[in-house]
């Protein structure tokens, strides 16, 4: 069972002598409830095929499949509707709106789908509780620190309850602390059983996936899978060399 | 230091001093670390464990040298040593690529790829095991010690990585 599926997914820039296959014939399977980090070098490729997932960006060939529904046939209205409705993105920039306090940010997109004003604003201040920031709720985000932000737009992200949260480096512009709370974060949301495609060069955000998927120009290159159970916690301490 | 000297043997029959000159060049301003002797005690250890055999070869002006190479024992343990992920110290795992790559062993990428997905299933479990203990534990202390380790050395094989592709 899959919840988001790509077939030969391919993505093209340019033409001719200076044609840059971005995405090159990536086939993923994204089960429920599954977390997938996307890893590689900068300029693999992998925000591009993050962009494709979501309907961010048409694809040159193959096929995106969201919840049994063929995204890359879609008009431009229906793919925003289910952009809206069943996938919640986080940026590396956060791209929240200054002149909106957190809260007013978060109820947004629930707002724009068509949720009654109240509900919007109970599930706004029940994500903000959710990420820890129910006492910033009233703040611009000015007001607010990168890790805060960032938090916000989690929470903004997960509003209409969607099938599966698209993360686009989402703790490239924080410093560790903050990174780190991003990180627990995404490790109870996991554990509630959201489903997450994660696109990172942080080997921490990584490490909080299932899956761990490497791209290198354009294709994916490996596969790790972190089910745990493997040397045991012991060695990582050392103990037994001394 | 005995599984970097047989697989520096890998590519090719050689003597103490020319093994110790590839050694140098490969440590760089690092070389300090190697003892002057270092080589030569490895090397005769080697011989009487059977992992490589010595011949000796004459030169006209100067004593005879001694020539190692690799048994199939030796070769067996250099195989073994190439597969094997247990993550020593940074400077083993250099000295393995530049040996494998020498002696055309492996594909250097590969192996920072085979290594990188062992400290990332590595990372996660440590990093997991934080996230259950109470965010003020001592423990989590410790935990967070292994971590950014862990998370250094994966920024370094992803260093490696780049270097080799490059190649």
């Amino acid at each position: 069972m899959t919840v988001l599926r790509a077939v030969r997914l391919r993505k093209e820039y340019g033409r001719d002598a200076g044609l840059v296959r971005a995405v090159d014939e990536v086939d993923l399977e994204v089960r429920p409830g599954e977390t997938v980090a996307v890893v590689g070098p900068s300029g693999c490729g992998k925000s591009t095929l993050l962009h494709l997932l979501g309907g961010l960006e048409r694809p040159t060939g193959g096929e995106v499949h969201l919840d049994g529904r063929r995204l890359d046939r879609m008009s431009e209205t229906q793919l925003s509707g289910v952009r809206r409705k069943s996938l919640g993105f986080v940026f590396q920039a956060f791209h929240l709106v200054d002149e909106l306090t957190a809260r007013e940010n978060v109820e947004l997109p629930a707002l724009l789908a068509g949720v009654p004003s109240r509900t919007a604003r109970r599930r706004a201040s029940a994500l903000l509780e959710r990420v820890g920031l129910a006492d910033r709720a009233g703040h611009l985000p000015a007001a607010l620190s990168g890790g805060q932000r960032q938090r916000v737009a989690v929470a903004r992200a997960l509003i209409g309850r969607p099938l599966v949260v698209l993360a686009d480096e989402p703790t490239g512009n924080l410093d560790s602390a903050a990174t780190a709370a991003v990180l627990r974060l995404f490790g109870s949301l996991r554990a509630e059983g959201q489903t997450l495609v994660i696109v990172t060069h942080d080997s921490r955000i990584a490490a909080t996936a299932d899956r761990v998927i490497t791209m290198r120009d354009g294709a994916l290159a490996g596969e790790t899978r972190l089910n745990g159970g493997g040397g045991g916690l012991g060695a990582l301490a050392g103990l037994e060399s001394s | 230091m005995q599984d970097v000297v047989l697989a520096l043997l890998a590519k090719e029959p050689s003597h103490g001093y020319e093994l110790r000159a590839r050694l140098h060049e490969a440590l760089g301003p690092l070389r300090d670390a190697l003892n002057a002797g270092q080589v030569y005690v490895t090397l005769t250890r080697l011989e009487k464990a059977g992992m490589v055999s010595a011949e000796h070869v004459g030169q006209a002006d100067r004593p005879d040298r001694k020539v190692y190479a690799l048994t199939a024992e030796g070769q067996q343990r250099v195989r073994t040593w190439l597969a094997d992920v247990s993550w020593g110290r940074p400077t083993e795992f250099h000295l393995k690529l530049i040996a494998a790559a020498a002696a055309r062993l492996a594909d250097p990428v590969e192996l920072v790829d085979l290594q990188r997905r062992e400290l990332l299933r590595r990372l996660a479990d440590a990093q997991r095991a934080a996230l259950t203990e109470p965010e003020d534990s001592a423990a989590v202390l410790l935990l967070e010690g292994v971590i950014l380790r862990l998370e250094a050395d994966l920024r370094w094989l992803d260093a490696c990585a780049h270097h080799w592709e490059t190649k």
